[in-house]
């Protein structure tokens, strides 16, 4: 493991959850404070606190605050959001950087802690309007949406790990612990890839995209993006180029293995094929046969031919698709933690660390019990 | 900058591939005090430099593009030749100066350069590197090629954004690829803090697809525990009602949403219509959720009178949760995140200025920064070569004419 001797003590409600879950991915001994009364059995509670043990205790009871002191000061790292983070309280973050200073505070909120709205409340929905995300998903002409289930909260969190770490290699040189300041808001912008510069740089202003890919047409057609098939949807987009060259011929050839009707399709020199100089009629035609076919074919049979002829596109996945995806199962992806509940299922650890996926060592929601994490390694010392 | 040493002062960087998801992970790094190479070749330039808008001045241009420079900032940029077998040997002399190695070539391509983990580690226990793609470095599909746009759909992301009766929503740009390189840099961190420990580096394999689906896991988790598939739901919430986003003067959009009554009561006498909570059709969460139509309109003509600012000051006034949809022109004059100093401008050579973007986080004592504009292609071979890794000139010159930069 890579966090081996990393103690981490995670005070976070749901903006911060993510952040204690990489860190023990990623080796570190995490413990979760928990209200008496939180309900850990909803999914979104079970997914992204696997992996910590978990001490009930109520931060705002005085009776409790040795435990913590205990606890603190053996951390390495500590995570806060508002709630138990509150001002005076056990866990804020102002105060436990006095209290011990090699501790790497890290203080998750939706606005950051200073600036005129940092006292705004927000949820995922508002945090997703606040960094852009909103704007740029949705029909053009319709309402904004957010983005799958909610985001804001793991952008937020996998930030707050960064800049733990980021601190902690600092620590680890210096003996200083630092105070790490995340954003939820700024947290989403990295989510916008490119976007905010079409306006930053020549006052361009990129909007939602819908399910058509639009501006790629210098007569303004329309390319879809998403097609009906058998037993769902398929994410196939006409694009020009080498790589669009080799999908479009490779789907054609496709087609007429199986006998498709290709209209217009059969004539096209895919060498020449520019997606930019097509009107709306000529690409209506073009997508016709393609409606047709994909329309007869599932998902998984997209996924497997298109791998074997090497086009690009993807079926849009359900969850159901996911946890059967040969490429996830083959990779070990979902994993069961040891000795515990045998159905339930989680993402395992997310990256491959020498070839192996560290296992998952706690079940969520294992309690801390009497076995008390190990006292900090003596090393990291200035 | 300020004369406070930078957090990850002493860390050295190089990488190798180009658009989104190994080279943010070298931003990141690079913001907070390490120094980053970016290397390219003249034959094969980043292809974020010139296959995408936008570009400065509407000029396209090896060293125009916005998004490859929106990436790339606070690094060096060098050129080498990686086909020439001196090229390969200057390859390896600069990754024995550096501690992490991030890559995202399609897998296999290291290797075949020699450049592959065991080679790079034989006399540099220490090193950590990163290897990042679309399927990660095994399994059945590894060798996919593919985009981070479409791999959202794989993961997921589009099936579940949009509404129920409608198709799957396209989401901007890659998106799947930076949940990876965000997971990503904290796993080379995480790695660079036990090779400073213990000595012993560490090799990473990053699978977009699976980082993907770690922002993903309340929905897995609930298909798993029972059974259910999560569907697209425009922006309602299985608690909070209304929970959306409303339309507001000037083509303008404001997000609220109300997870209490008593959220809705204050909802109410903002709009100048307390006596709404009362009514049957909207006193609870469920009654709200049934009537969500008429509740909608009724909320919509209270909006469309406002501006999106003034609706949401006029509702964090009441405690009540809203924001407006800020759109890519509004993130540049969002007050929140002037104070934050979120874009920080730098002067480019040919690009002129331009605004960078911070991460989402900053240390109090050791702050980071945009440390600089991104680099144009090779633009800094001879301070990275000659300064950095210590090549004599005579040998800097050599290279030079066999066209190693090349």
């Amino acid at each position: 493991m890579l966090l081996t001797d990393v103690l981490v003590i995670d005070a976070t409600d749901r903006f911060g959850w993510l952040a204690g879950r990489i860190l023990a991915d990623l080796g570190a001994e995490v413990v979760k404070i928990d209200a008496p009364d939180t309900d850990r059995s909803r999914p979104e509670w079970r997914a992204f606190n696997v992996n910590k043990r978990v001490l009930e205790a109520d931060p705002s009871r005085p009776a409790n605050a040795s435990a913590f002191g205990e606890l603190l000061a053996k951390a390495d790292i500590c995570l806060v959001t508002p709630g138990l983070g509150e001002s005076g309280g056990a866990f804020d973050p102002d105060v436990l950087r006095k209290a011990y200073p090699r501790l790497v505070v890290v203080a998750i909120t939706p606005f950051g802690r200073t600036g005129p709205r940092k006292d705004w409340r927000a949820t995922d929905l508002e945090v997703m309007a606040a960094g852009g995300a909103m704007s740029m998903a949705g029909e053009p002409d319709g309402a904004p949406v957010r983005i799958s289930e909610p985001q804001s909260y793991s952008w937020a969190g996998a930030h707050a790990a960064m800049g733990a770490l980021t601190a902690l290699v600092r620590r680890d040189a210096t003996g200083r612990g630092d105070l790490v300041e995340v954003s939820a808001q700024s947290s989403v912008i990295i989510a916008l890839s490119h976007a905010p510069a079409f306006f930053d740089l020549n006052g361009d202003k990129p909007t939602r995209a819908g399910a058509f890919m639009t501006g790629r047409s210098i007569k303004g057609a329309r390319y879809r993006v998403f097609w009906p098939c058998r037993d769902g949807w398929l994410n196939f987009i006409f694009y020009g180029g080498v790589a669009g060259r080799r999908t479009n011929e490779q789907l054609v050839a496709w087609m007429r293995e199986r006998g498709a009707e290709l209209g217009p399709l059969a004539k096209i020199d895919w060498a020449r094929f520019d997606p930019t100089n097509a009107d709306q009629a000529e690409v209506d035609a073009l997508e016709a046969p393609m409606m047709k076919f994909f329309a007869g074919i599932t998902k998984r049979e997209y996924l497997i031919e298109a791998h074997k002829r090497e086009m690009l596109g993807y079926p849009v996945s359900t969850m159901a698709d996911i946890v059967t995806d040969p490429q996830i199962e083959a990779r070990g992806f979902f994993q069961k933690v040891a000795g515990s509940n045998p159905d339930e299922t989680y993402c395992g650890s997310f990256a491959l660390i020498d070839g192996k996926r560290p296992p998952l060592r706690y079940e969520a929601g294992t309690p801390l019990g009497d076995e008390q994490p190990k006292p900090r390694r003596a090393g990291g010392q200035p | 900058m300020s004369g406070v040493p930078q957090a990850l002062d002493g860390i050295n960087v190089v990488e190798f591939g180009g658009y989104a998801a190994g080279p943010h992970i070298g931003k990141v790094l690079g913001n907070f005090g390490a120094k980053v190479v970016h290397v390219e070749s003249r034959d094969r330039p980043d292809g974020f430099r010139l296959q995408y808008p936008p570009f400065a001045g509407n000029r396209p241009g090896l060293n125009r593009g916005g998004c490859f420079s929106m990436f790339n900032d606070s690094k060096y940029g060098v050129t080498i030749d990686l086909k020439k077998p001196e090229g390969l040997e200057l390859a390896r002399r600069l990754i024995s100066w550096a501690d992490l190695v991030v890559e995202n070539m399609r897998p296999g391509v290291m290797e075949r350069l020699g450049l592959g983990y065991g080679a790079l580690s034989a006399n540099n226990h220490g090193l950590v590197m990163l290897s990042t793609c679309n399927m990660g470095q095994t399994g059945p599909r590894a060798d996919t090629p593919g985009f981070g746009s479409q791999l959202s759909a794989l993961a997921g992301f589009c099936g579940m954004t949009g509404f129920p009766n409608g198709p799957p929503m396209l989401l901007y740009g890659p998106y799947i690829d930076y949940i990876a390189s965000t997971l990503g840099a904290s796993a080379v961190l995480a790695a660079l803090i036990r090779s400073r420990r213990t000595g012993k580096g560490a090799y990473l394999d990053l699978s977009q697809y699976e980082a993907g689906l770690m922002f993903m896991g309340g929905a897995l988790q609930d298909y798993f525990a029972t059974g259910r598939l999560a569907e697209r739901c425009g922006n309602d919430d299985p608690e909070a009602a209304p929970h959306g986003a409303f339309p507001c003067r000037d083509n303008e959009w404001v997000a609220l949403s109300c997870w209490s009554d008593a959220d809705f009561a204050a909802l109410a006498v903002v709009m100048g219509n307390p006596k709404l909570a009362a009514e049957k059709d909207f006193a609870t969460a469920a009654a709200r959720r049934t009537h969500k139509q008429p509740l909608d309109e009724i909320i919509s003509a209270w909006t469309r009178c406002k501006t999106a600012d003034a609706a949401a000051e006029a509702l964090q006034a009441a405690s009540v949760a809203a924001y407006p949809v800020v759109s890519m022109a509004g993130l540049f004059s969002d007050p929140q995140l002037a104070a934050r100093r979120q874009w920080r401008v730098r002067r480019h050579s040919e690009m002129g200025d331009q605004a960078y973007s911070f991460p989402g986080f900053d240390l109090a004592e050791a702050p980071g920064d945009i440390v600089g504009p991104a680099p144009c292609l090779g633009g800094d071979n001879e301070f990275v070569f000659r300064d950095l890794l210590g090549l004599a000139e005579a040998e800097f010159e050599t290279y030079k004419e066999r066209g190693v930069f090349g």
